[in-house]
């Protein structure tokens, strides 16, 4: 059953406050990742407020979804859908890289439990993910419920060993393992097509047995109808290619590697933001 | 004389003494580990049979994961299954795994508190004639700089074996140090073993008369982990003969390190020579000193590797050439007795 108007409109208006969160968190933090949490918070948000099967009061249930975040320094956007499912107040968003925060600069599971991993360095998500598959399916067996998420950014699948995990997962034929990857275009030093080019991307992840499927990464009804199908594969793992616009939400900043790993610190930036999230 | 509260082997002096790869120990351990707990799992990068991960994979082959030649994948794909309550044991050669794979390691399961347990074999010049790529001399330094990880060096296979059931008994990510060759067994399937306490071994009859010795209960003290401490007890065994005293303590855990112990036959012996098949650098040696430094400084003597690669050759005339023979050790005691 796709998305109704109604819950499309729903998911919409809080990606709009999960965005604007994120910005008066990067403005408090004076540091931090803006164009990555901006372009994922679609995503996030569709995940958190309709896909998952967890519980923001009972962080540890044993039958909830699994969700890796690989690339951790996108965390201002987990943070933020955490924080408006429930898990944590709203207002510790403002904590966010200080001095004894849970919520750390990249995401460590020994100051907030209630993550699945810590993670930062990049590449290391999926492998985890495609582990804890394996490990459910040898308590649970393939009929297993849960469903096991991982979200990469595109850049970050310049590390070796991502390849090594897809390897793995495909040989391992992780049906309930979805991979949802940030395709921005961008990483630190520029574009990721100048800097290494990951095309012909989805044909890498065919060709090592993957169900592949190339979305729009701010539609929900394309999000909902990509993780169904996904849902939906047997005895395959998927991986959806989520094309997205870094920043987005804020038109200046969008489409700019400039924008990866830096907050709006001038007045004007600031204003900037502030008045396109309105 | 060897400490009878340990239960040694009463054979480790002939030159017949019985000898076994510790690796096997580990093997066997892990069998045993598996037997008990259904949460331990086995994960392999393509060396099932020379980690001795065969006779698990044969008897657990649901339990059991082969992840191909991918140690990166390895350190991952273990602790995703530690998140989701699996004792998960992965091996490799040390030089790869944790030597490729440092970082996942830190990352994914220490930083993640994950008890992912960390067998390393090929560990030391004695793997022999495959040379320096696969000799692995800088495991110890690289696994105890980690914060949370438990390493532990064991001396023989019935050790590994007792090390290996006692590290899946734990809820910490811990390394465990093995090496390729035949080596003398010295325990027994008597001794005790505990995680983080070093055994006093070797233990001459103390000084009558130790006020007259500056105090000192014996002249100097050994130091070892691992296979050497064979060569060790040797040495100390045959200085007494000649009337020095020396004791010699097993010091199976590098980390956590037993500093009472440590502390303890500093004072007693007022000279320590550590004895470990590693580089000088950042390894076991390099921990005794840490702690004496800071608590009972007294002069130290290292055999180990000294900041060279190991290369092809026969594990004995390695041993020889790399200055950790029973006579470089003798020779390591004569020089830190003149500086007491």
């Amino acid at each position: 059953m796709s998305l109704t108007d109604d819950k499309v409109k729903s998911l919409e208006g809080k990606a709009r406050d999960i965005r604007r969160s994120i910005i008066e968190a990067l403005i408090e933090a004076k540091s931090g990742h803006t164009a990555g949490p901006l372009d994922m918070a679609d995503i996030f948000t569709y995940l958190y407020f309709h896909a998952l099967k967890h519980d923001p009061k009972k962080p540890d249930w044993e039958y909830r979804d699994r969700l890796v975040l690989s690339n951790g320094h996108i965390c201002p956007v987990l943070y933020a859908t955490m924080a408006h499912a429930g898990y944590f107040p709203v207002s510790e968003l403002q904590t966010l890289r200080k001095l004894g925060s849970r919520l750390q600069g990249h995401p460590h599971r020994e100051w907030l439990p209630m993550l699945e991993t810590s993670s930062g360095p990049l590449g290391c998500g999926l492998s985890q993910t495609v582990g804890m598959a394996i490990a459910d399916r040898i308590d649970s067996g393939r009929s297993s419920s849960k469903q096991f998420y991982c979200l990469t950014g595109d850049g970050e699948l310049d590390e070796g060993m991502n390849w090594e995990a897809i390897m793995m997962a495909g040989k391992e034929k992780l049906q309930n393992l979805t991979v949802i990857v940030d395709r921005n275009n961008i990483q630190i030093d520029g574009f990721t097509e100048d800097i290494m080019p990951l095309n012909p991307l989805a044909d890498k992840w065919r060709s090592f047995n993957w169900h592949v499927q190339e979305i729009d990464g701010h539609n929900f009804r394309d999000i909902d109808k990509a993780v169904g199908e996904a849902h939906a594969v047997f005895d395959k793992p998927s991986v959806i290619i989520a094309y997205t616009i870094a920043s987005k939400g804020i038109p200046a900043f969008e489409r700019q590697f400039e924008w990866h790993g830096k907050p709006p610190t001038t007045p004007e930036e600031i204003e900037t933001a502030r008045n396109a999230l309105k | 004389m060897l400490n009878p509260e340990f239960k040694l082997n009463p054979n480790l002096f002939h030159d017949d003494v019985e000898q076994l790869p510790i690796r096997k120990g580990f093997g066997e351990g892990l069998l045993k580990a598996a037997e008990i707990d259904k949460r331990v799992v086995g994960l392999c990068a393509d060396l099932t049979e020379s980690t001795h991960m065969l006779p698990f994979k044969q008897k657990f082959p649901e339990r059991f994961i082969e992840i191909g030649i991918a140690e990166q994948n390895l350190a991952g794909i273990a602790s995703g299954m530690a998140a989701m309550g699996k004792i998960p044991f992965i091996t490799s050669y040390a030089m790869f795994s944790p030597g490729r794979n440092w970082e996942q390691i830190r990352t994914t399961i220490a930083y993640n508190d994950r008890p992912v347990k960390i067998a390393g074999s090929h560990a030391g010049v004695s793997v022999g004639p495959d040379g320096g790529t696969h000799q692995a001399i800088e495991d110890i330094a690289i696994t105890r700089v980690i914060p949370r990880m438990v390493v532990i060096s064991p001396c023989d296979a019935i050790e590994a074996r007792k090390a290996t059931m006692a590290a899946a008994k734990t809820d910490q990510p811990t390394y465990i140090r093995l090496a390729r060759e035949k080596t003398p067994v010295i325990t027994t399937e008597d001794t005790p073993f505990e995680i983080g306490r070093a055994q006093l071994v070797y233990m001459p009859e103390a000084k009558k008369h130790p006020k007259g010795t500056n105090g000192h209960l014996y002249d100097a003290a050994i130091i070892a982990t691992g296979a050497l401490l064979h060569k060790a007890i040797k040495a100390a065994h045959a200085l007494s003969s000649s009337g020095k005293k020396v004791a010699v303590l097993n010091l199976a855990t590098v980390k956590p390190l037993d500093e009472q112990a440590v502390i303890r036959l500093a004072t007693e012996a007022g000279a320590i020579v550590t004895v470990e098949e590693h580089q000088i650098a950042g390894g076991m040696g390099s921990a005794v000193a840490e702690c004496l430094a800071a608590h009972r400084p007294v002069p130290i003597e290292f055999i180990g590797v000294r900041d060279q690669f190991g290369q092809s050759g026969k594990p004995d005339e390695l041993i020889e050439l790399y200055s950790m023979g029973e006579s470089h050790i003798k020779e390591a005691l004569q020089r830190v007795m003149t500086r007491k």
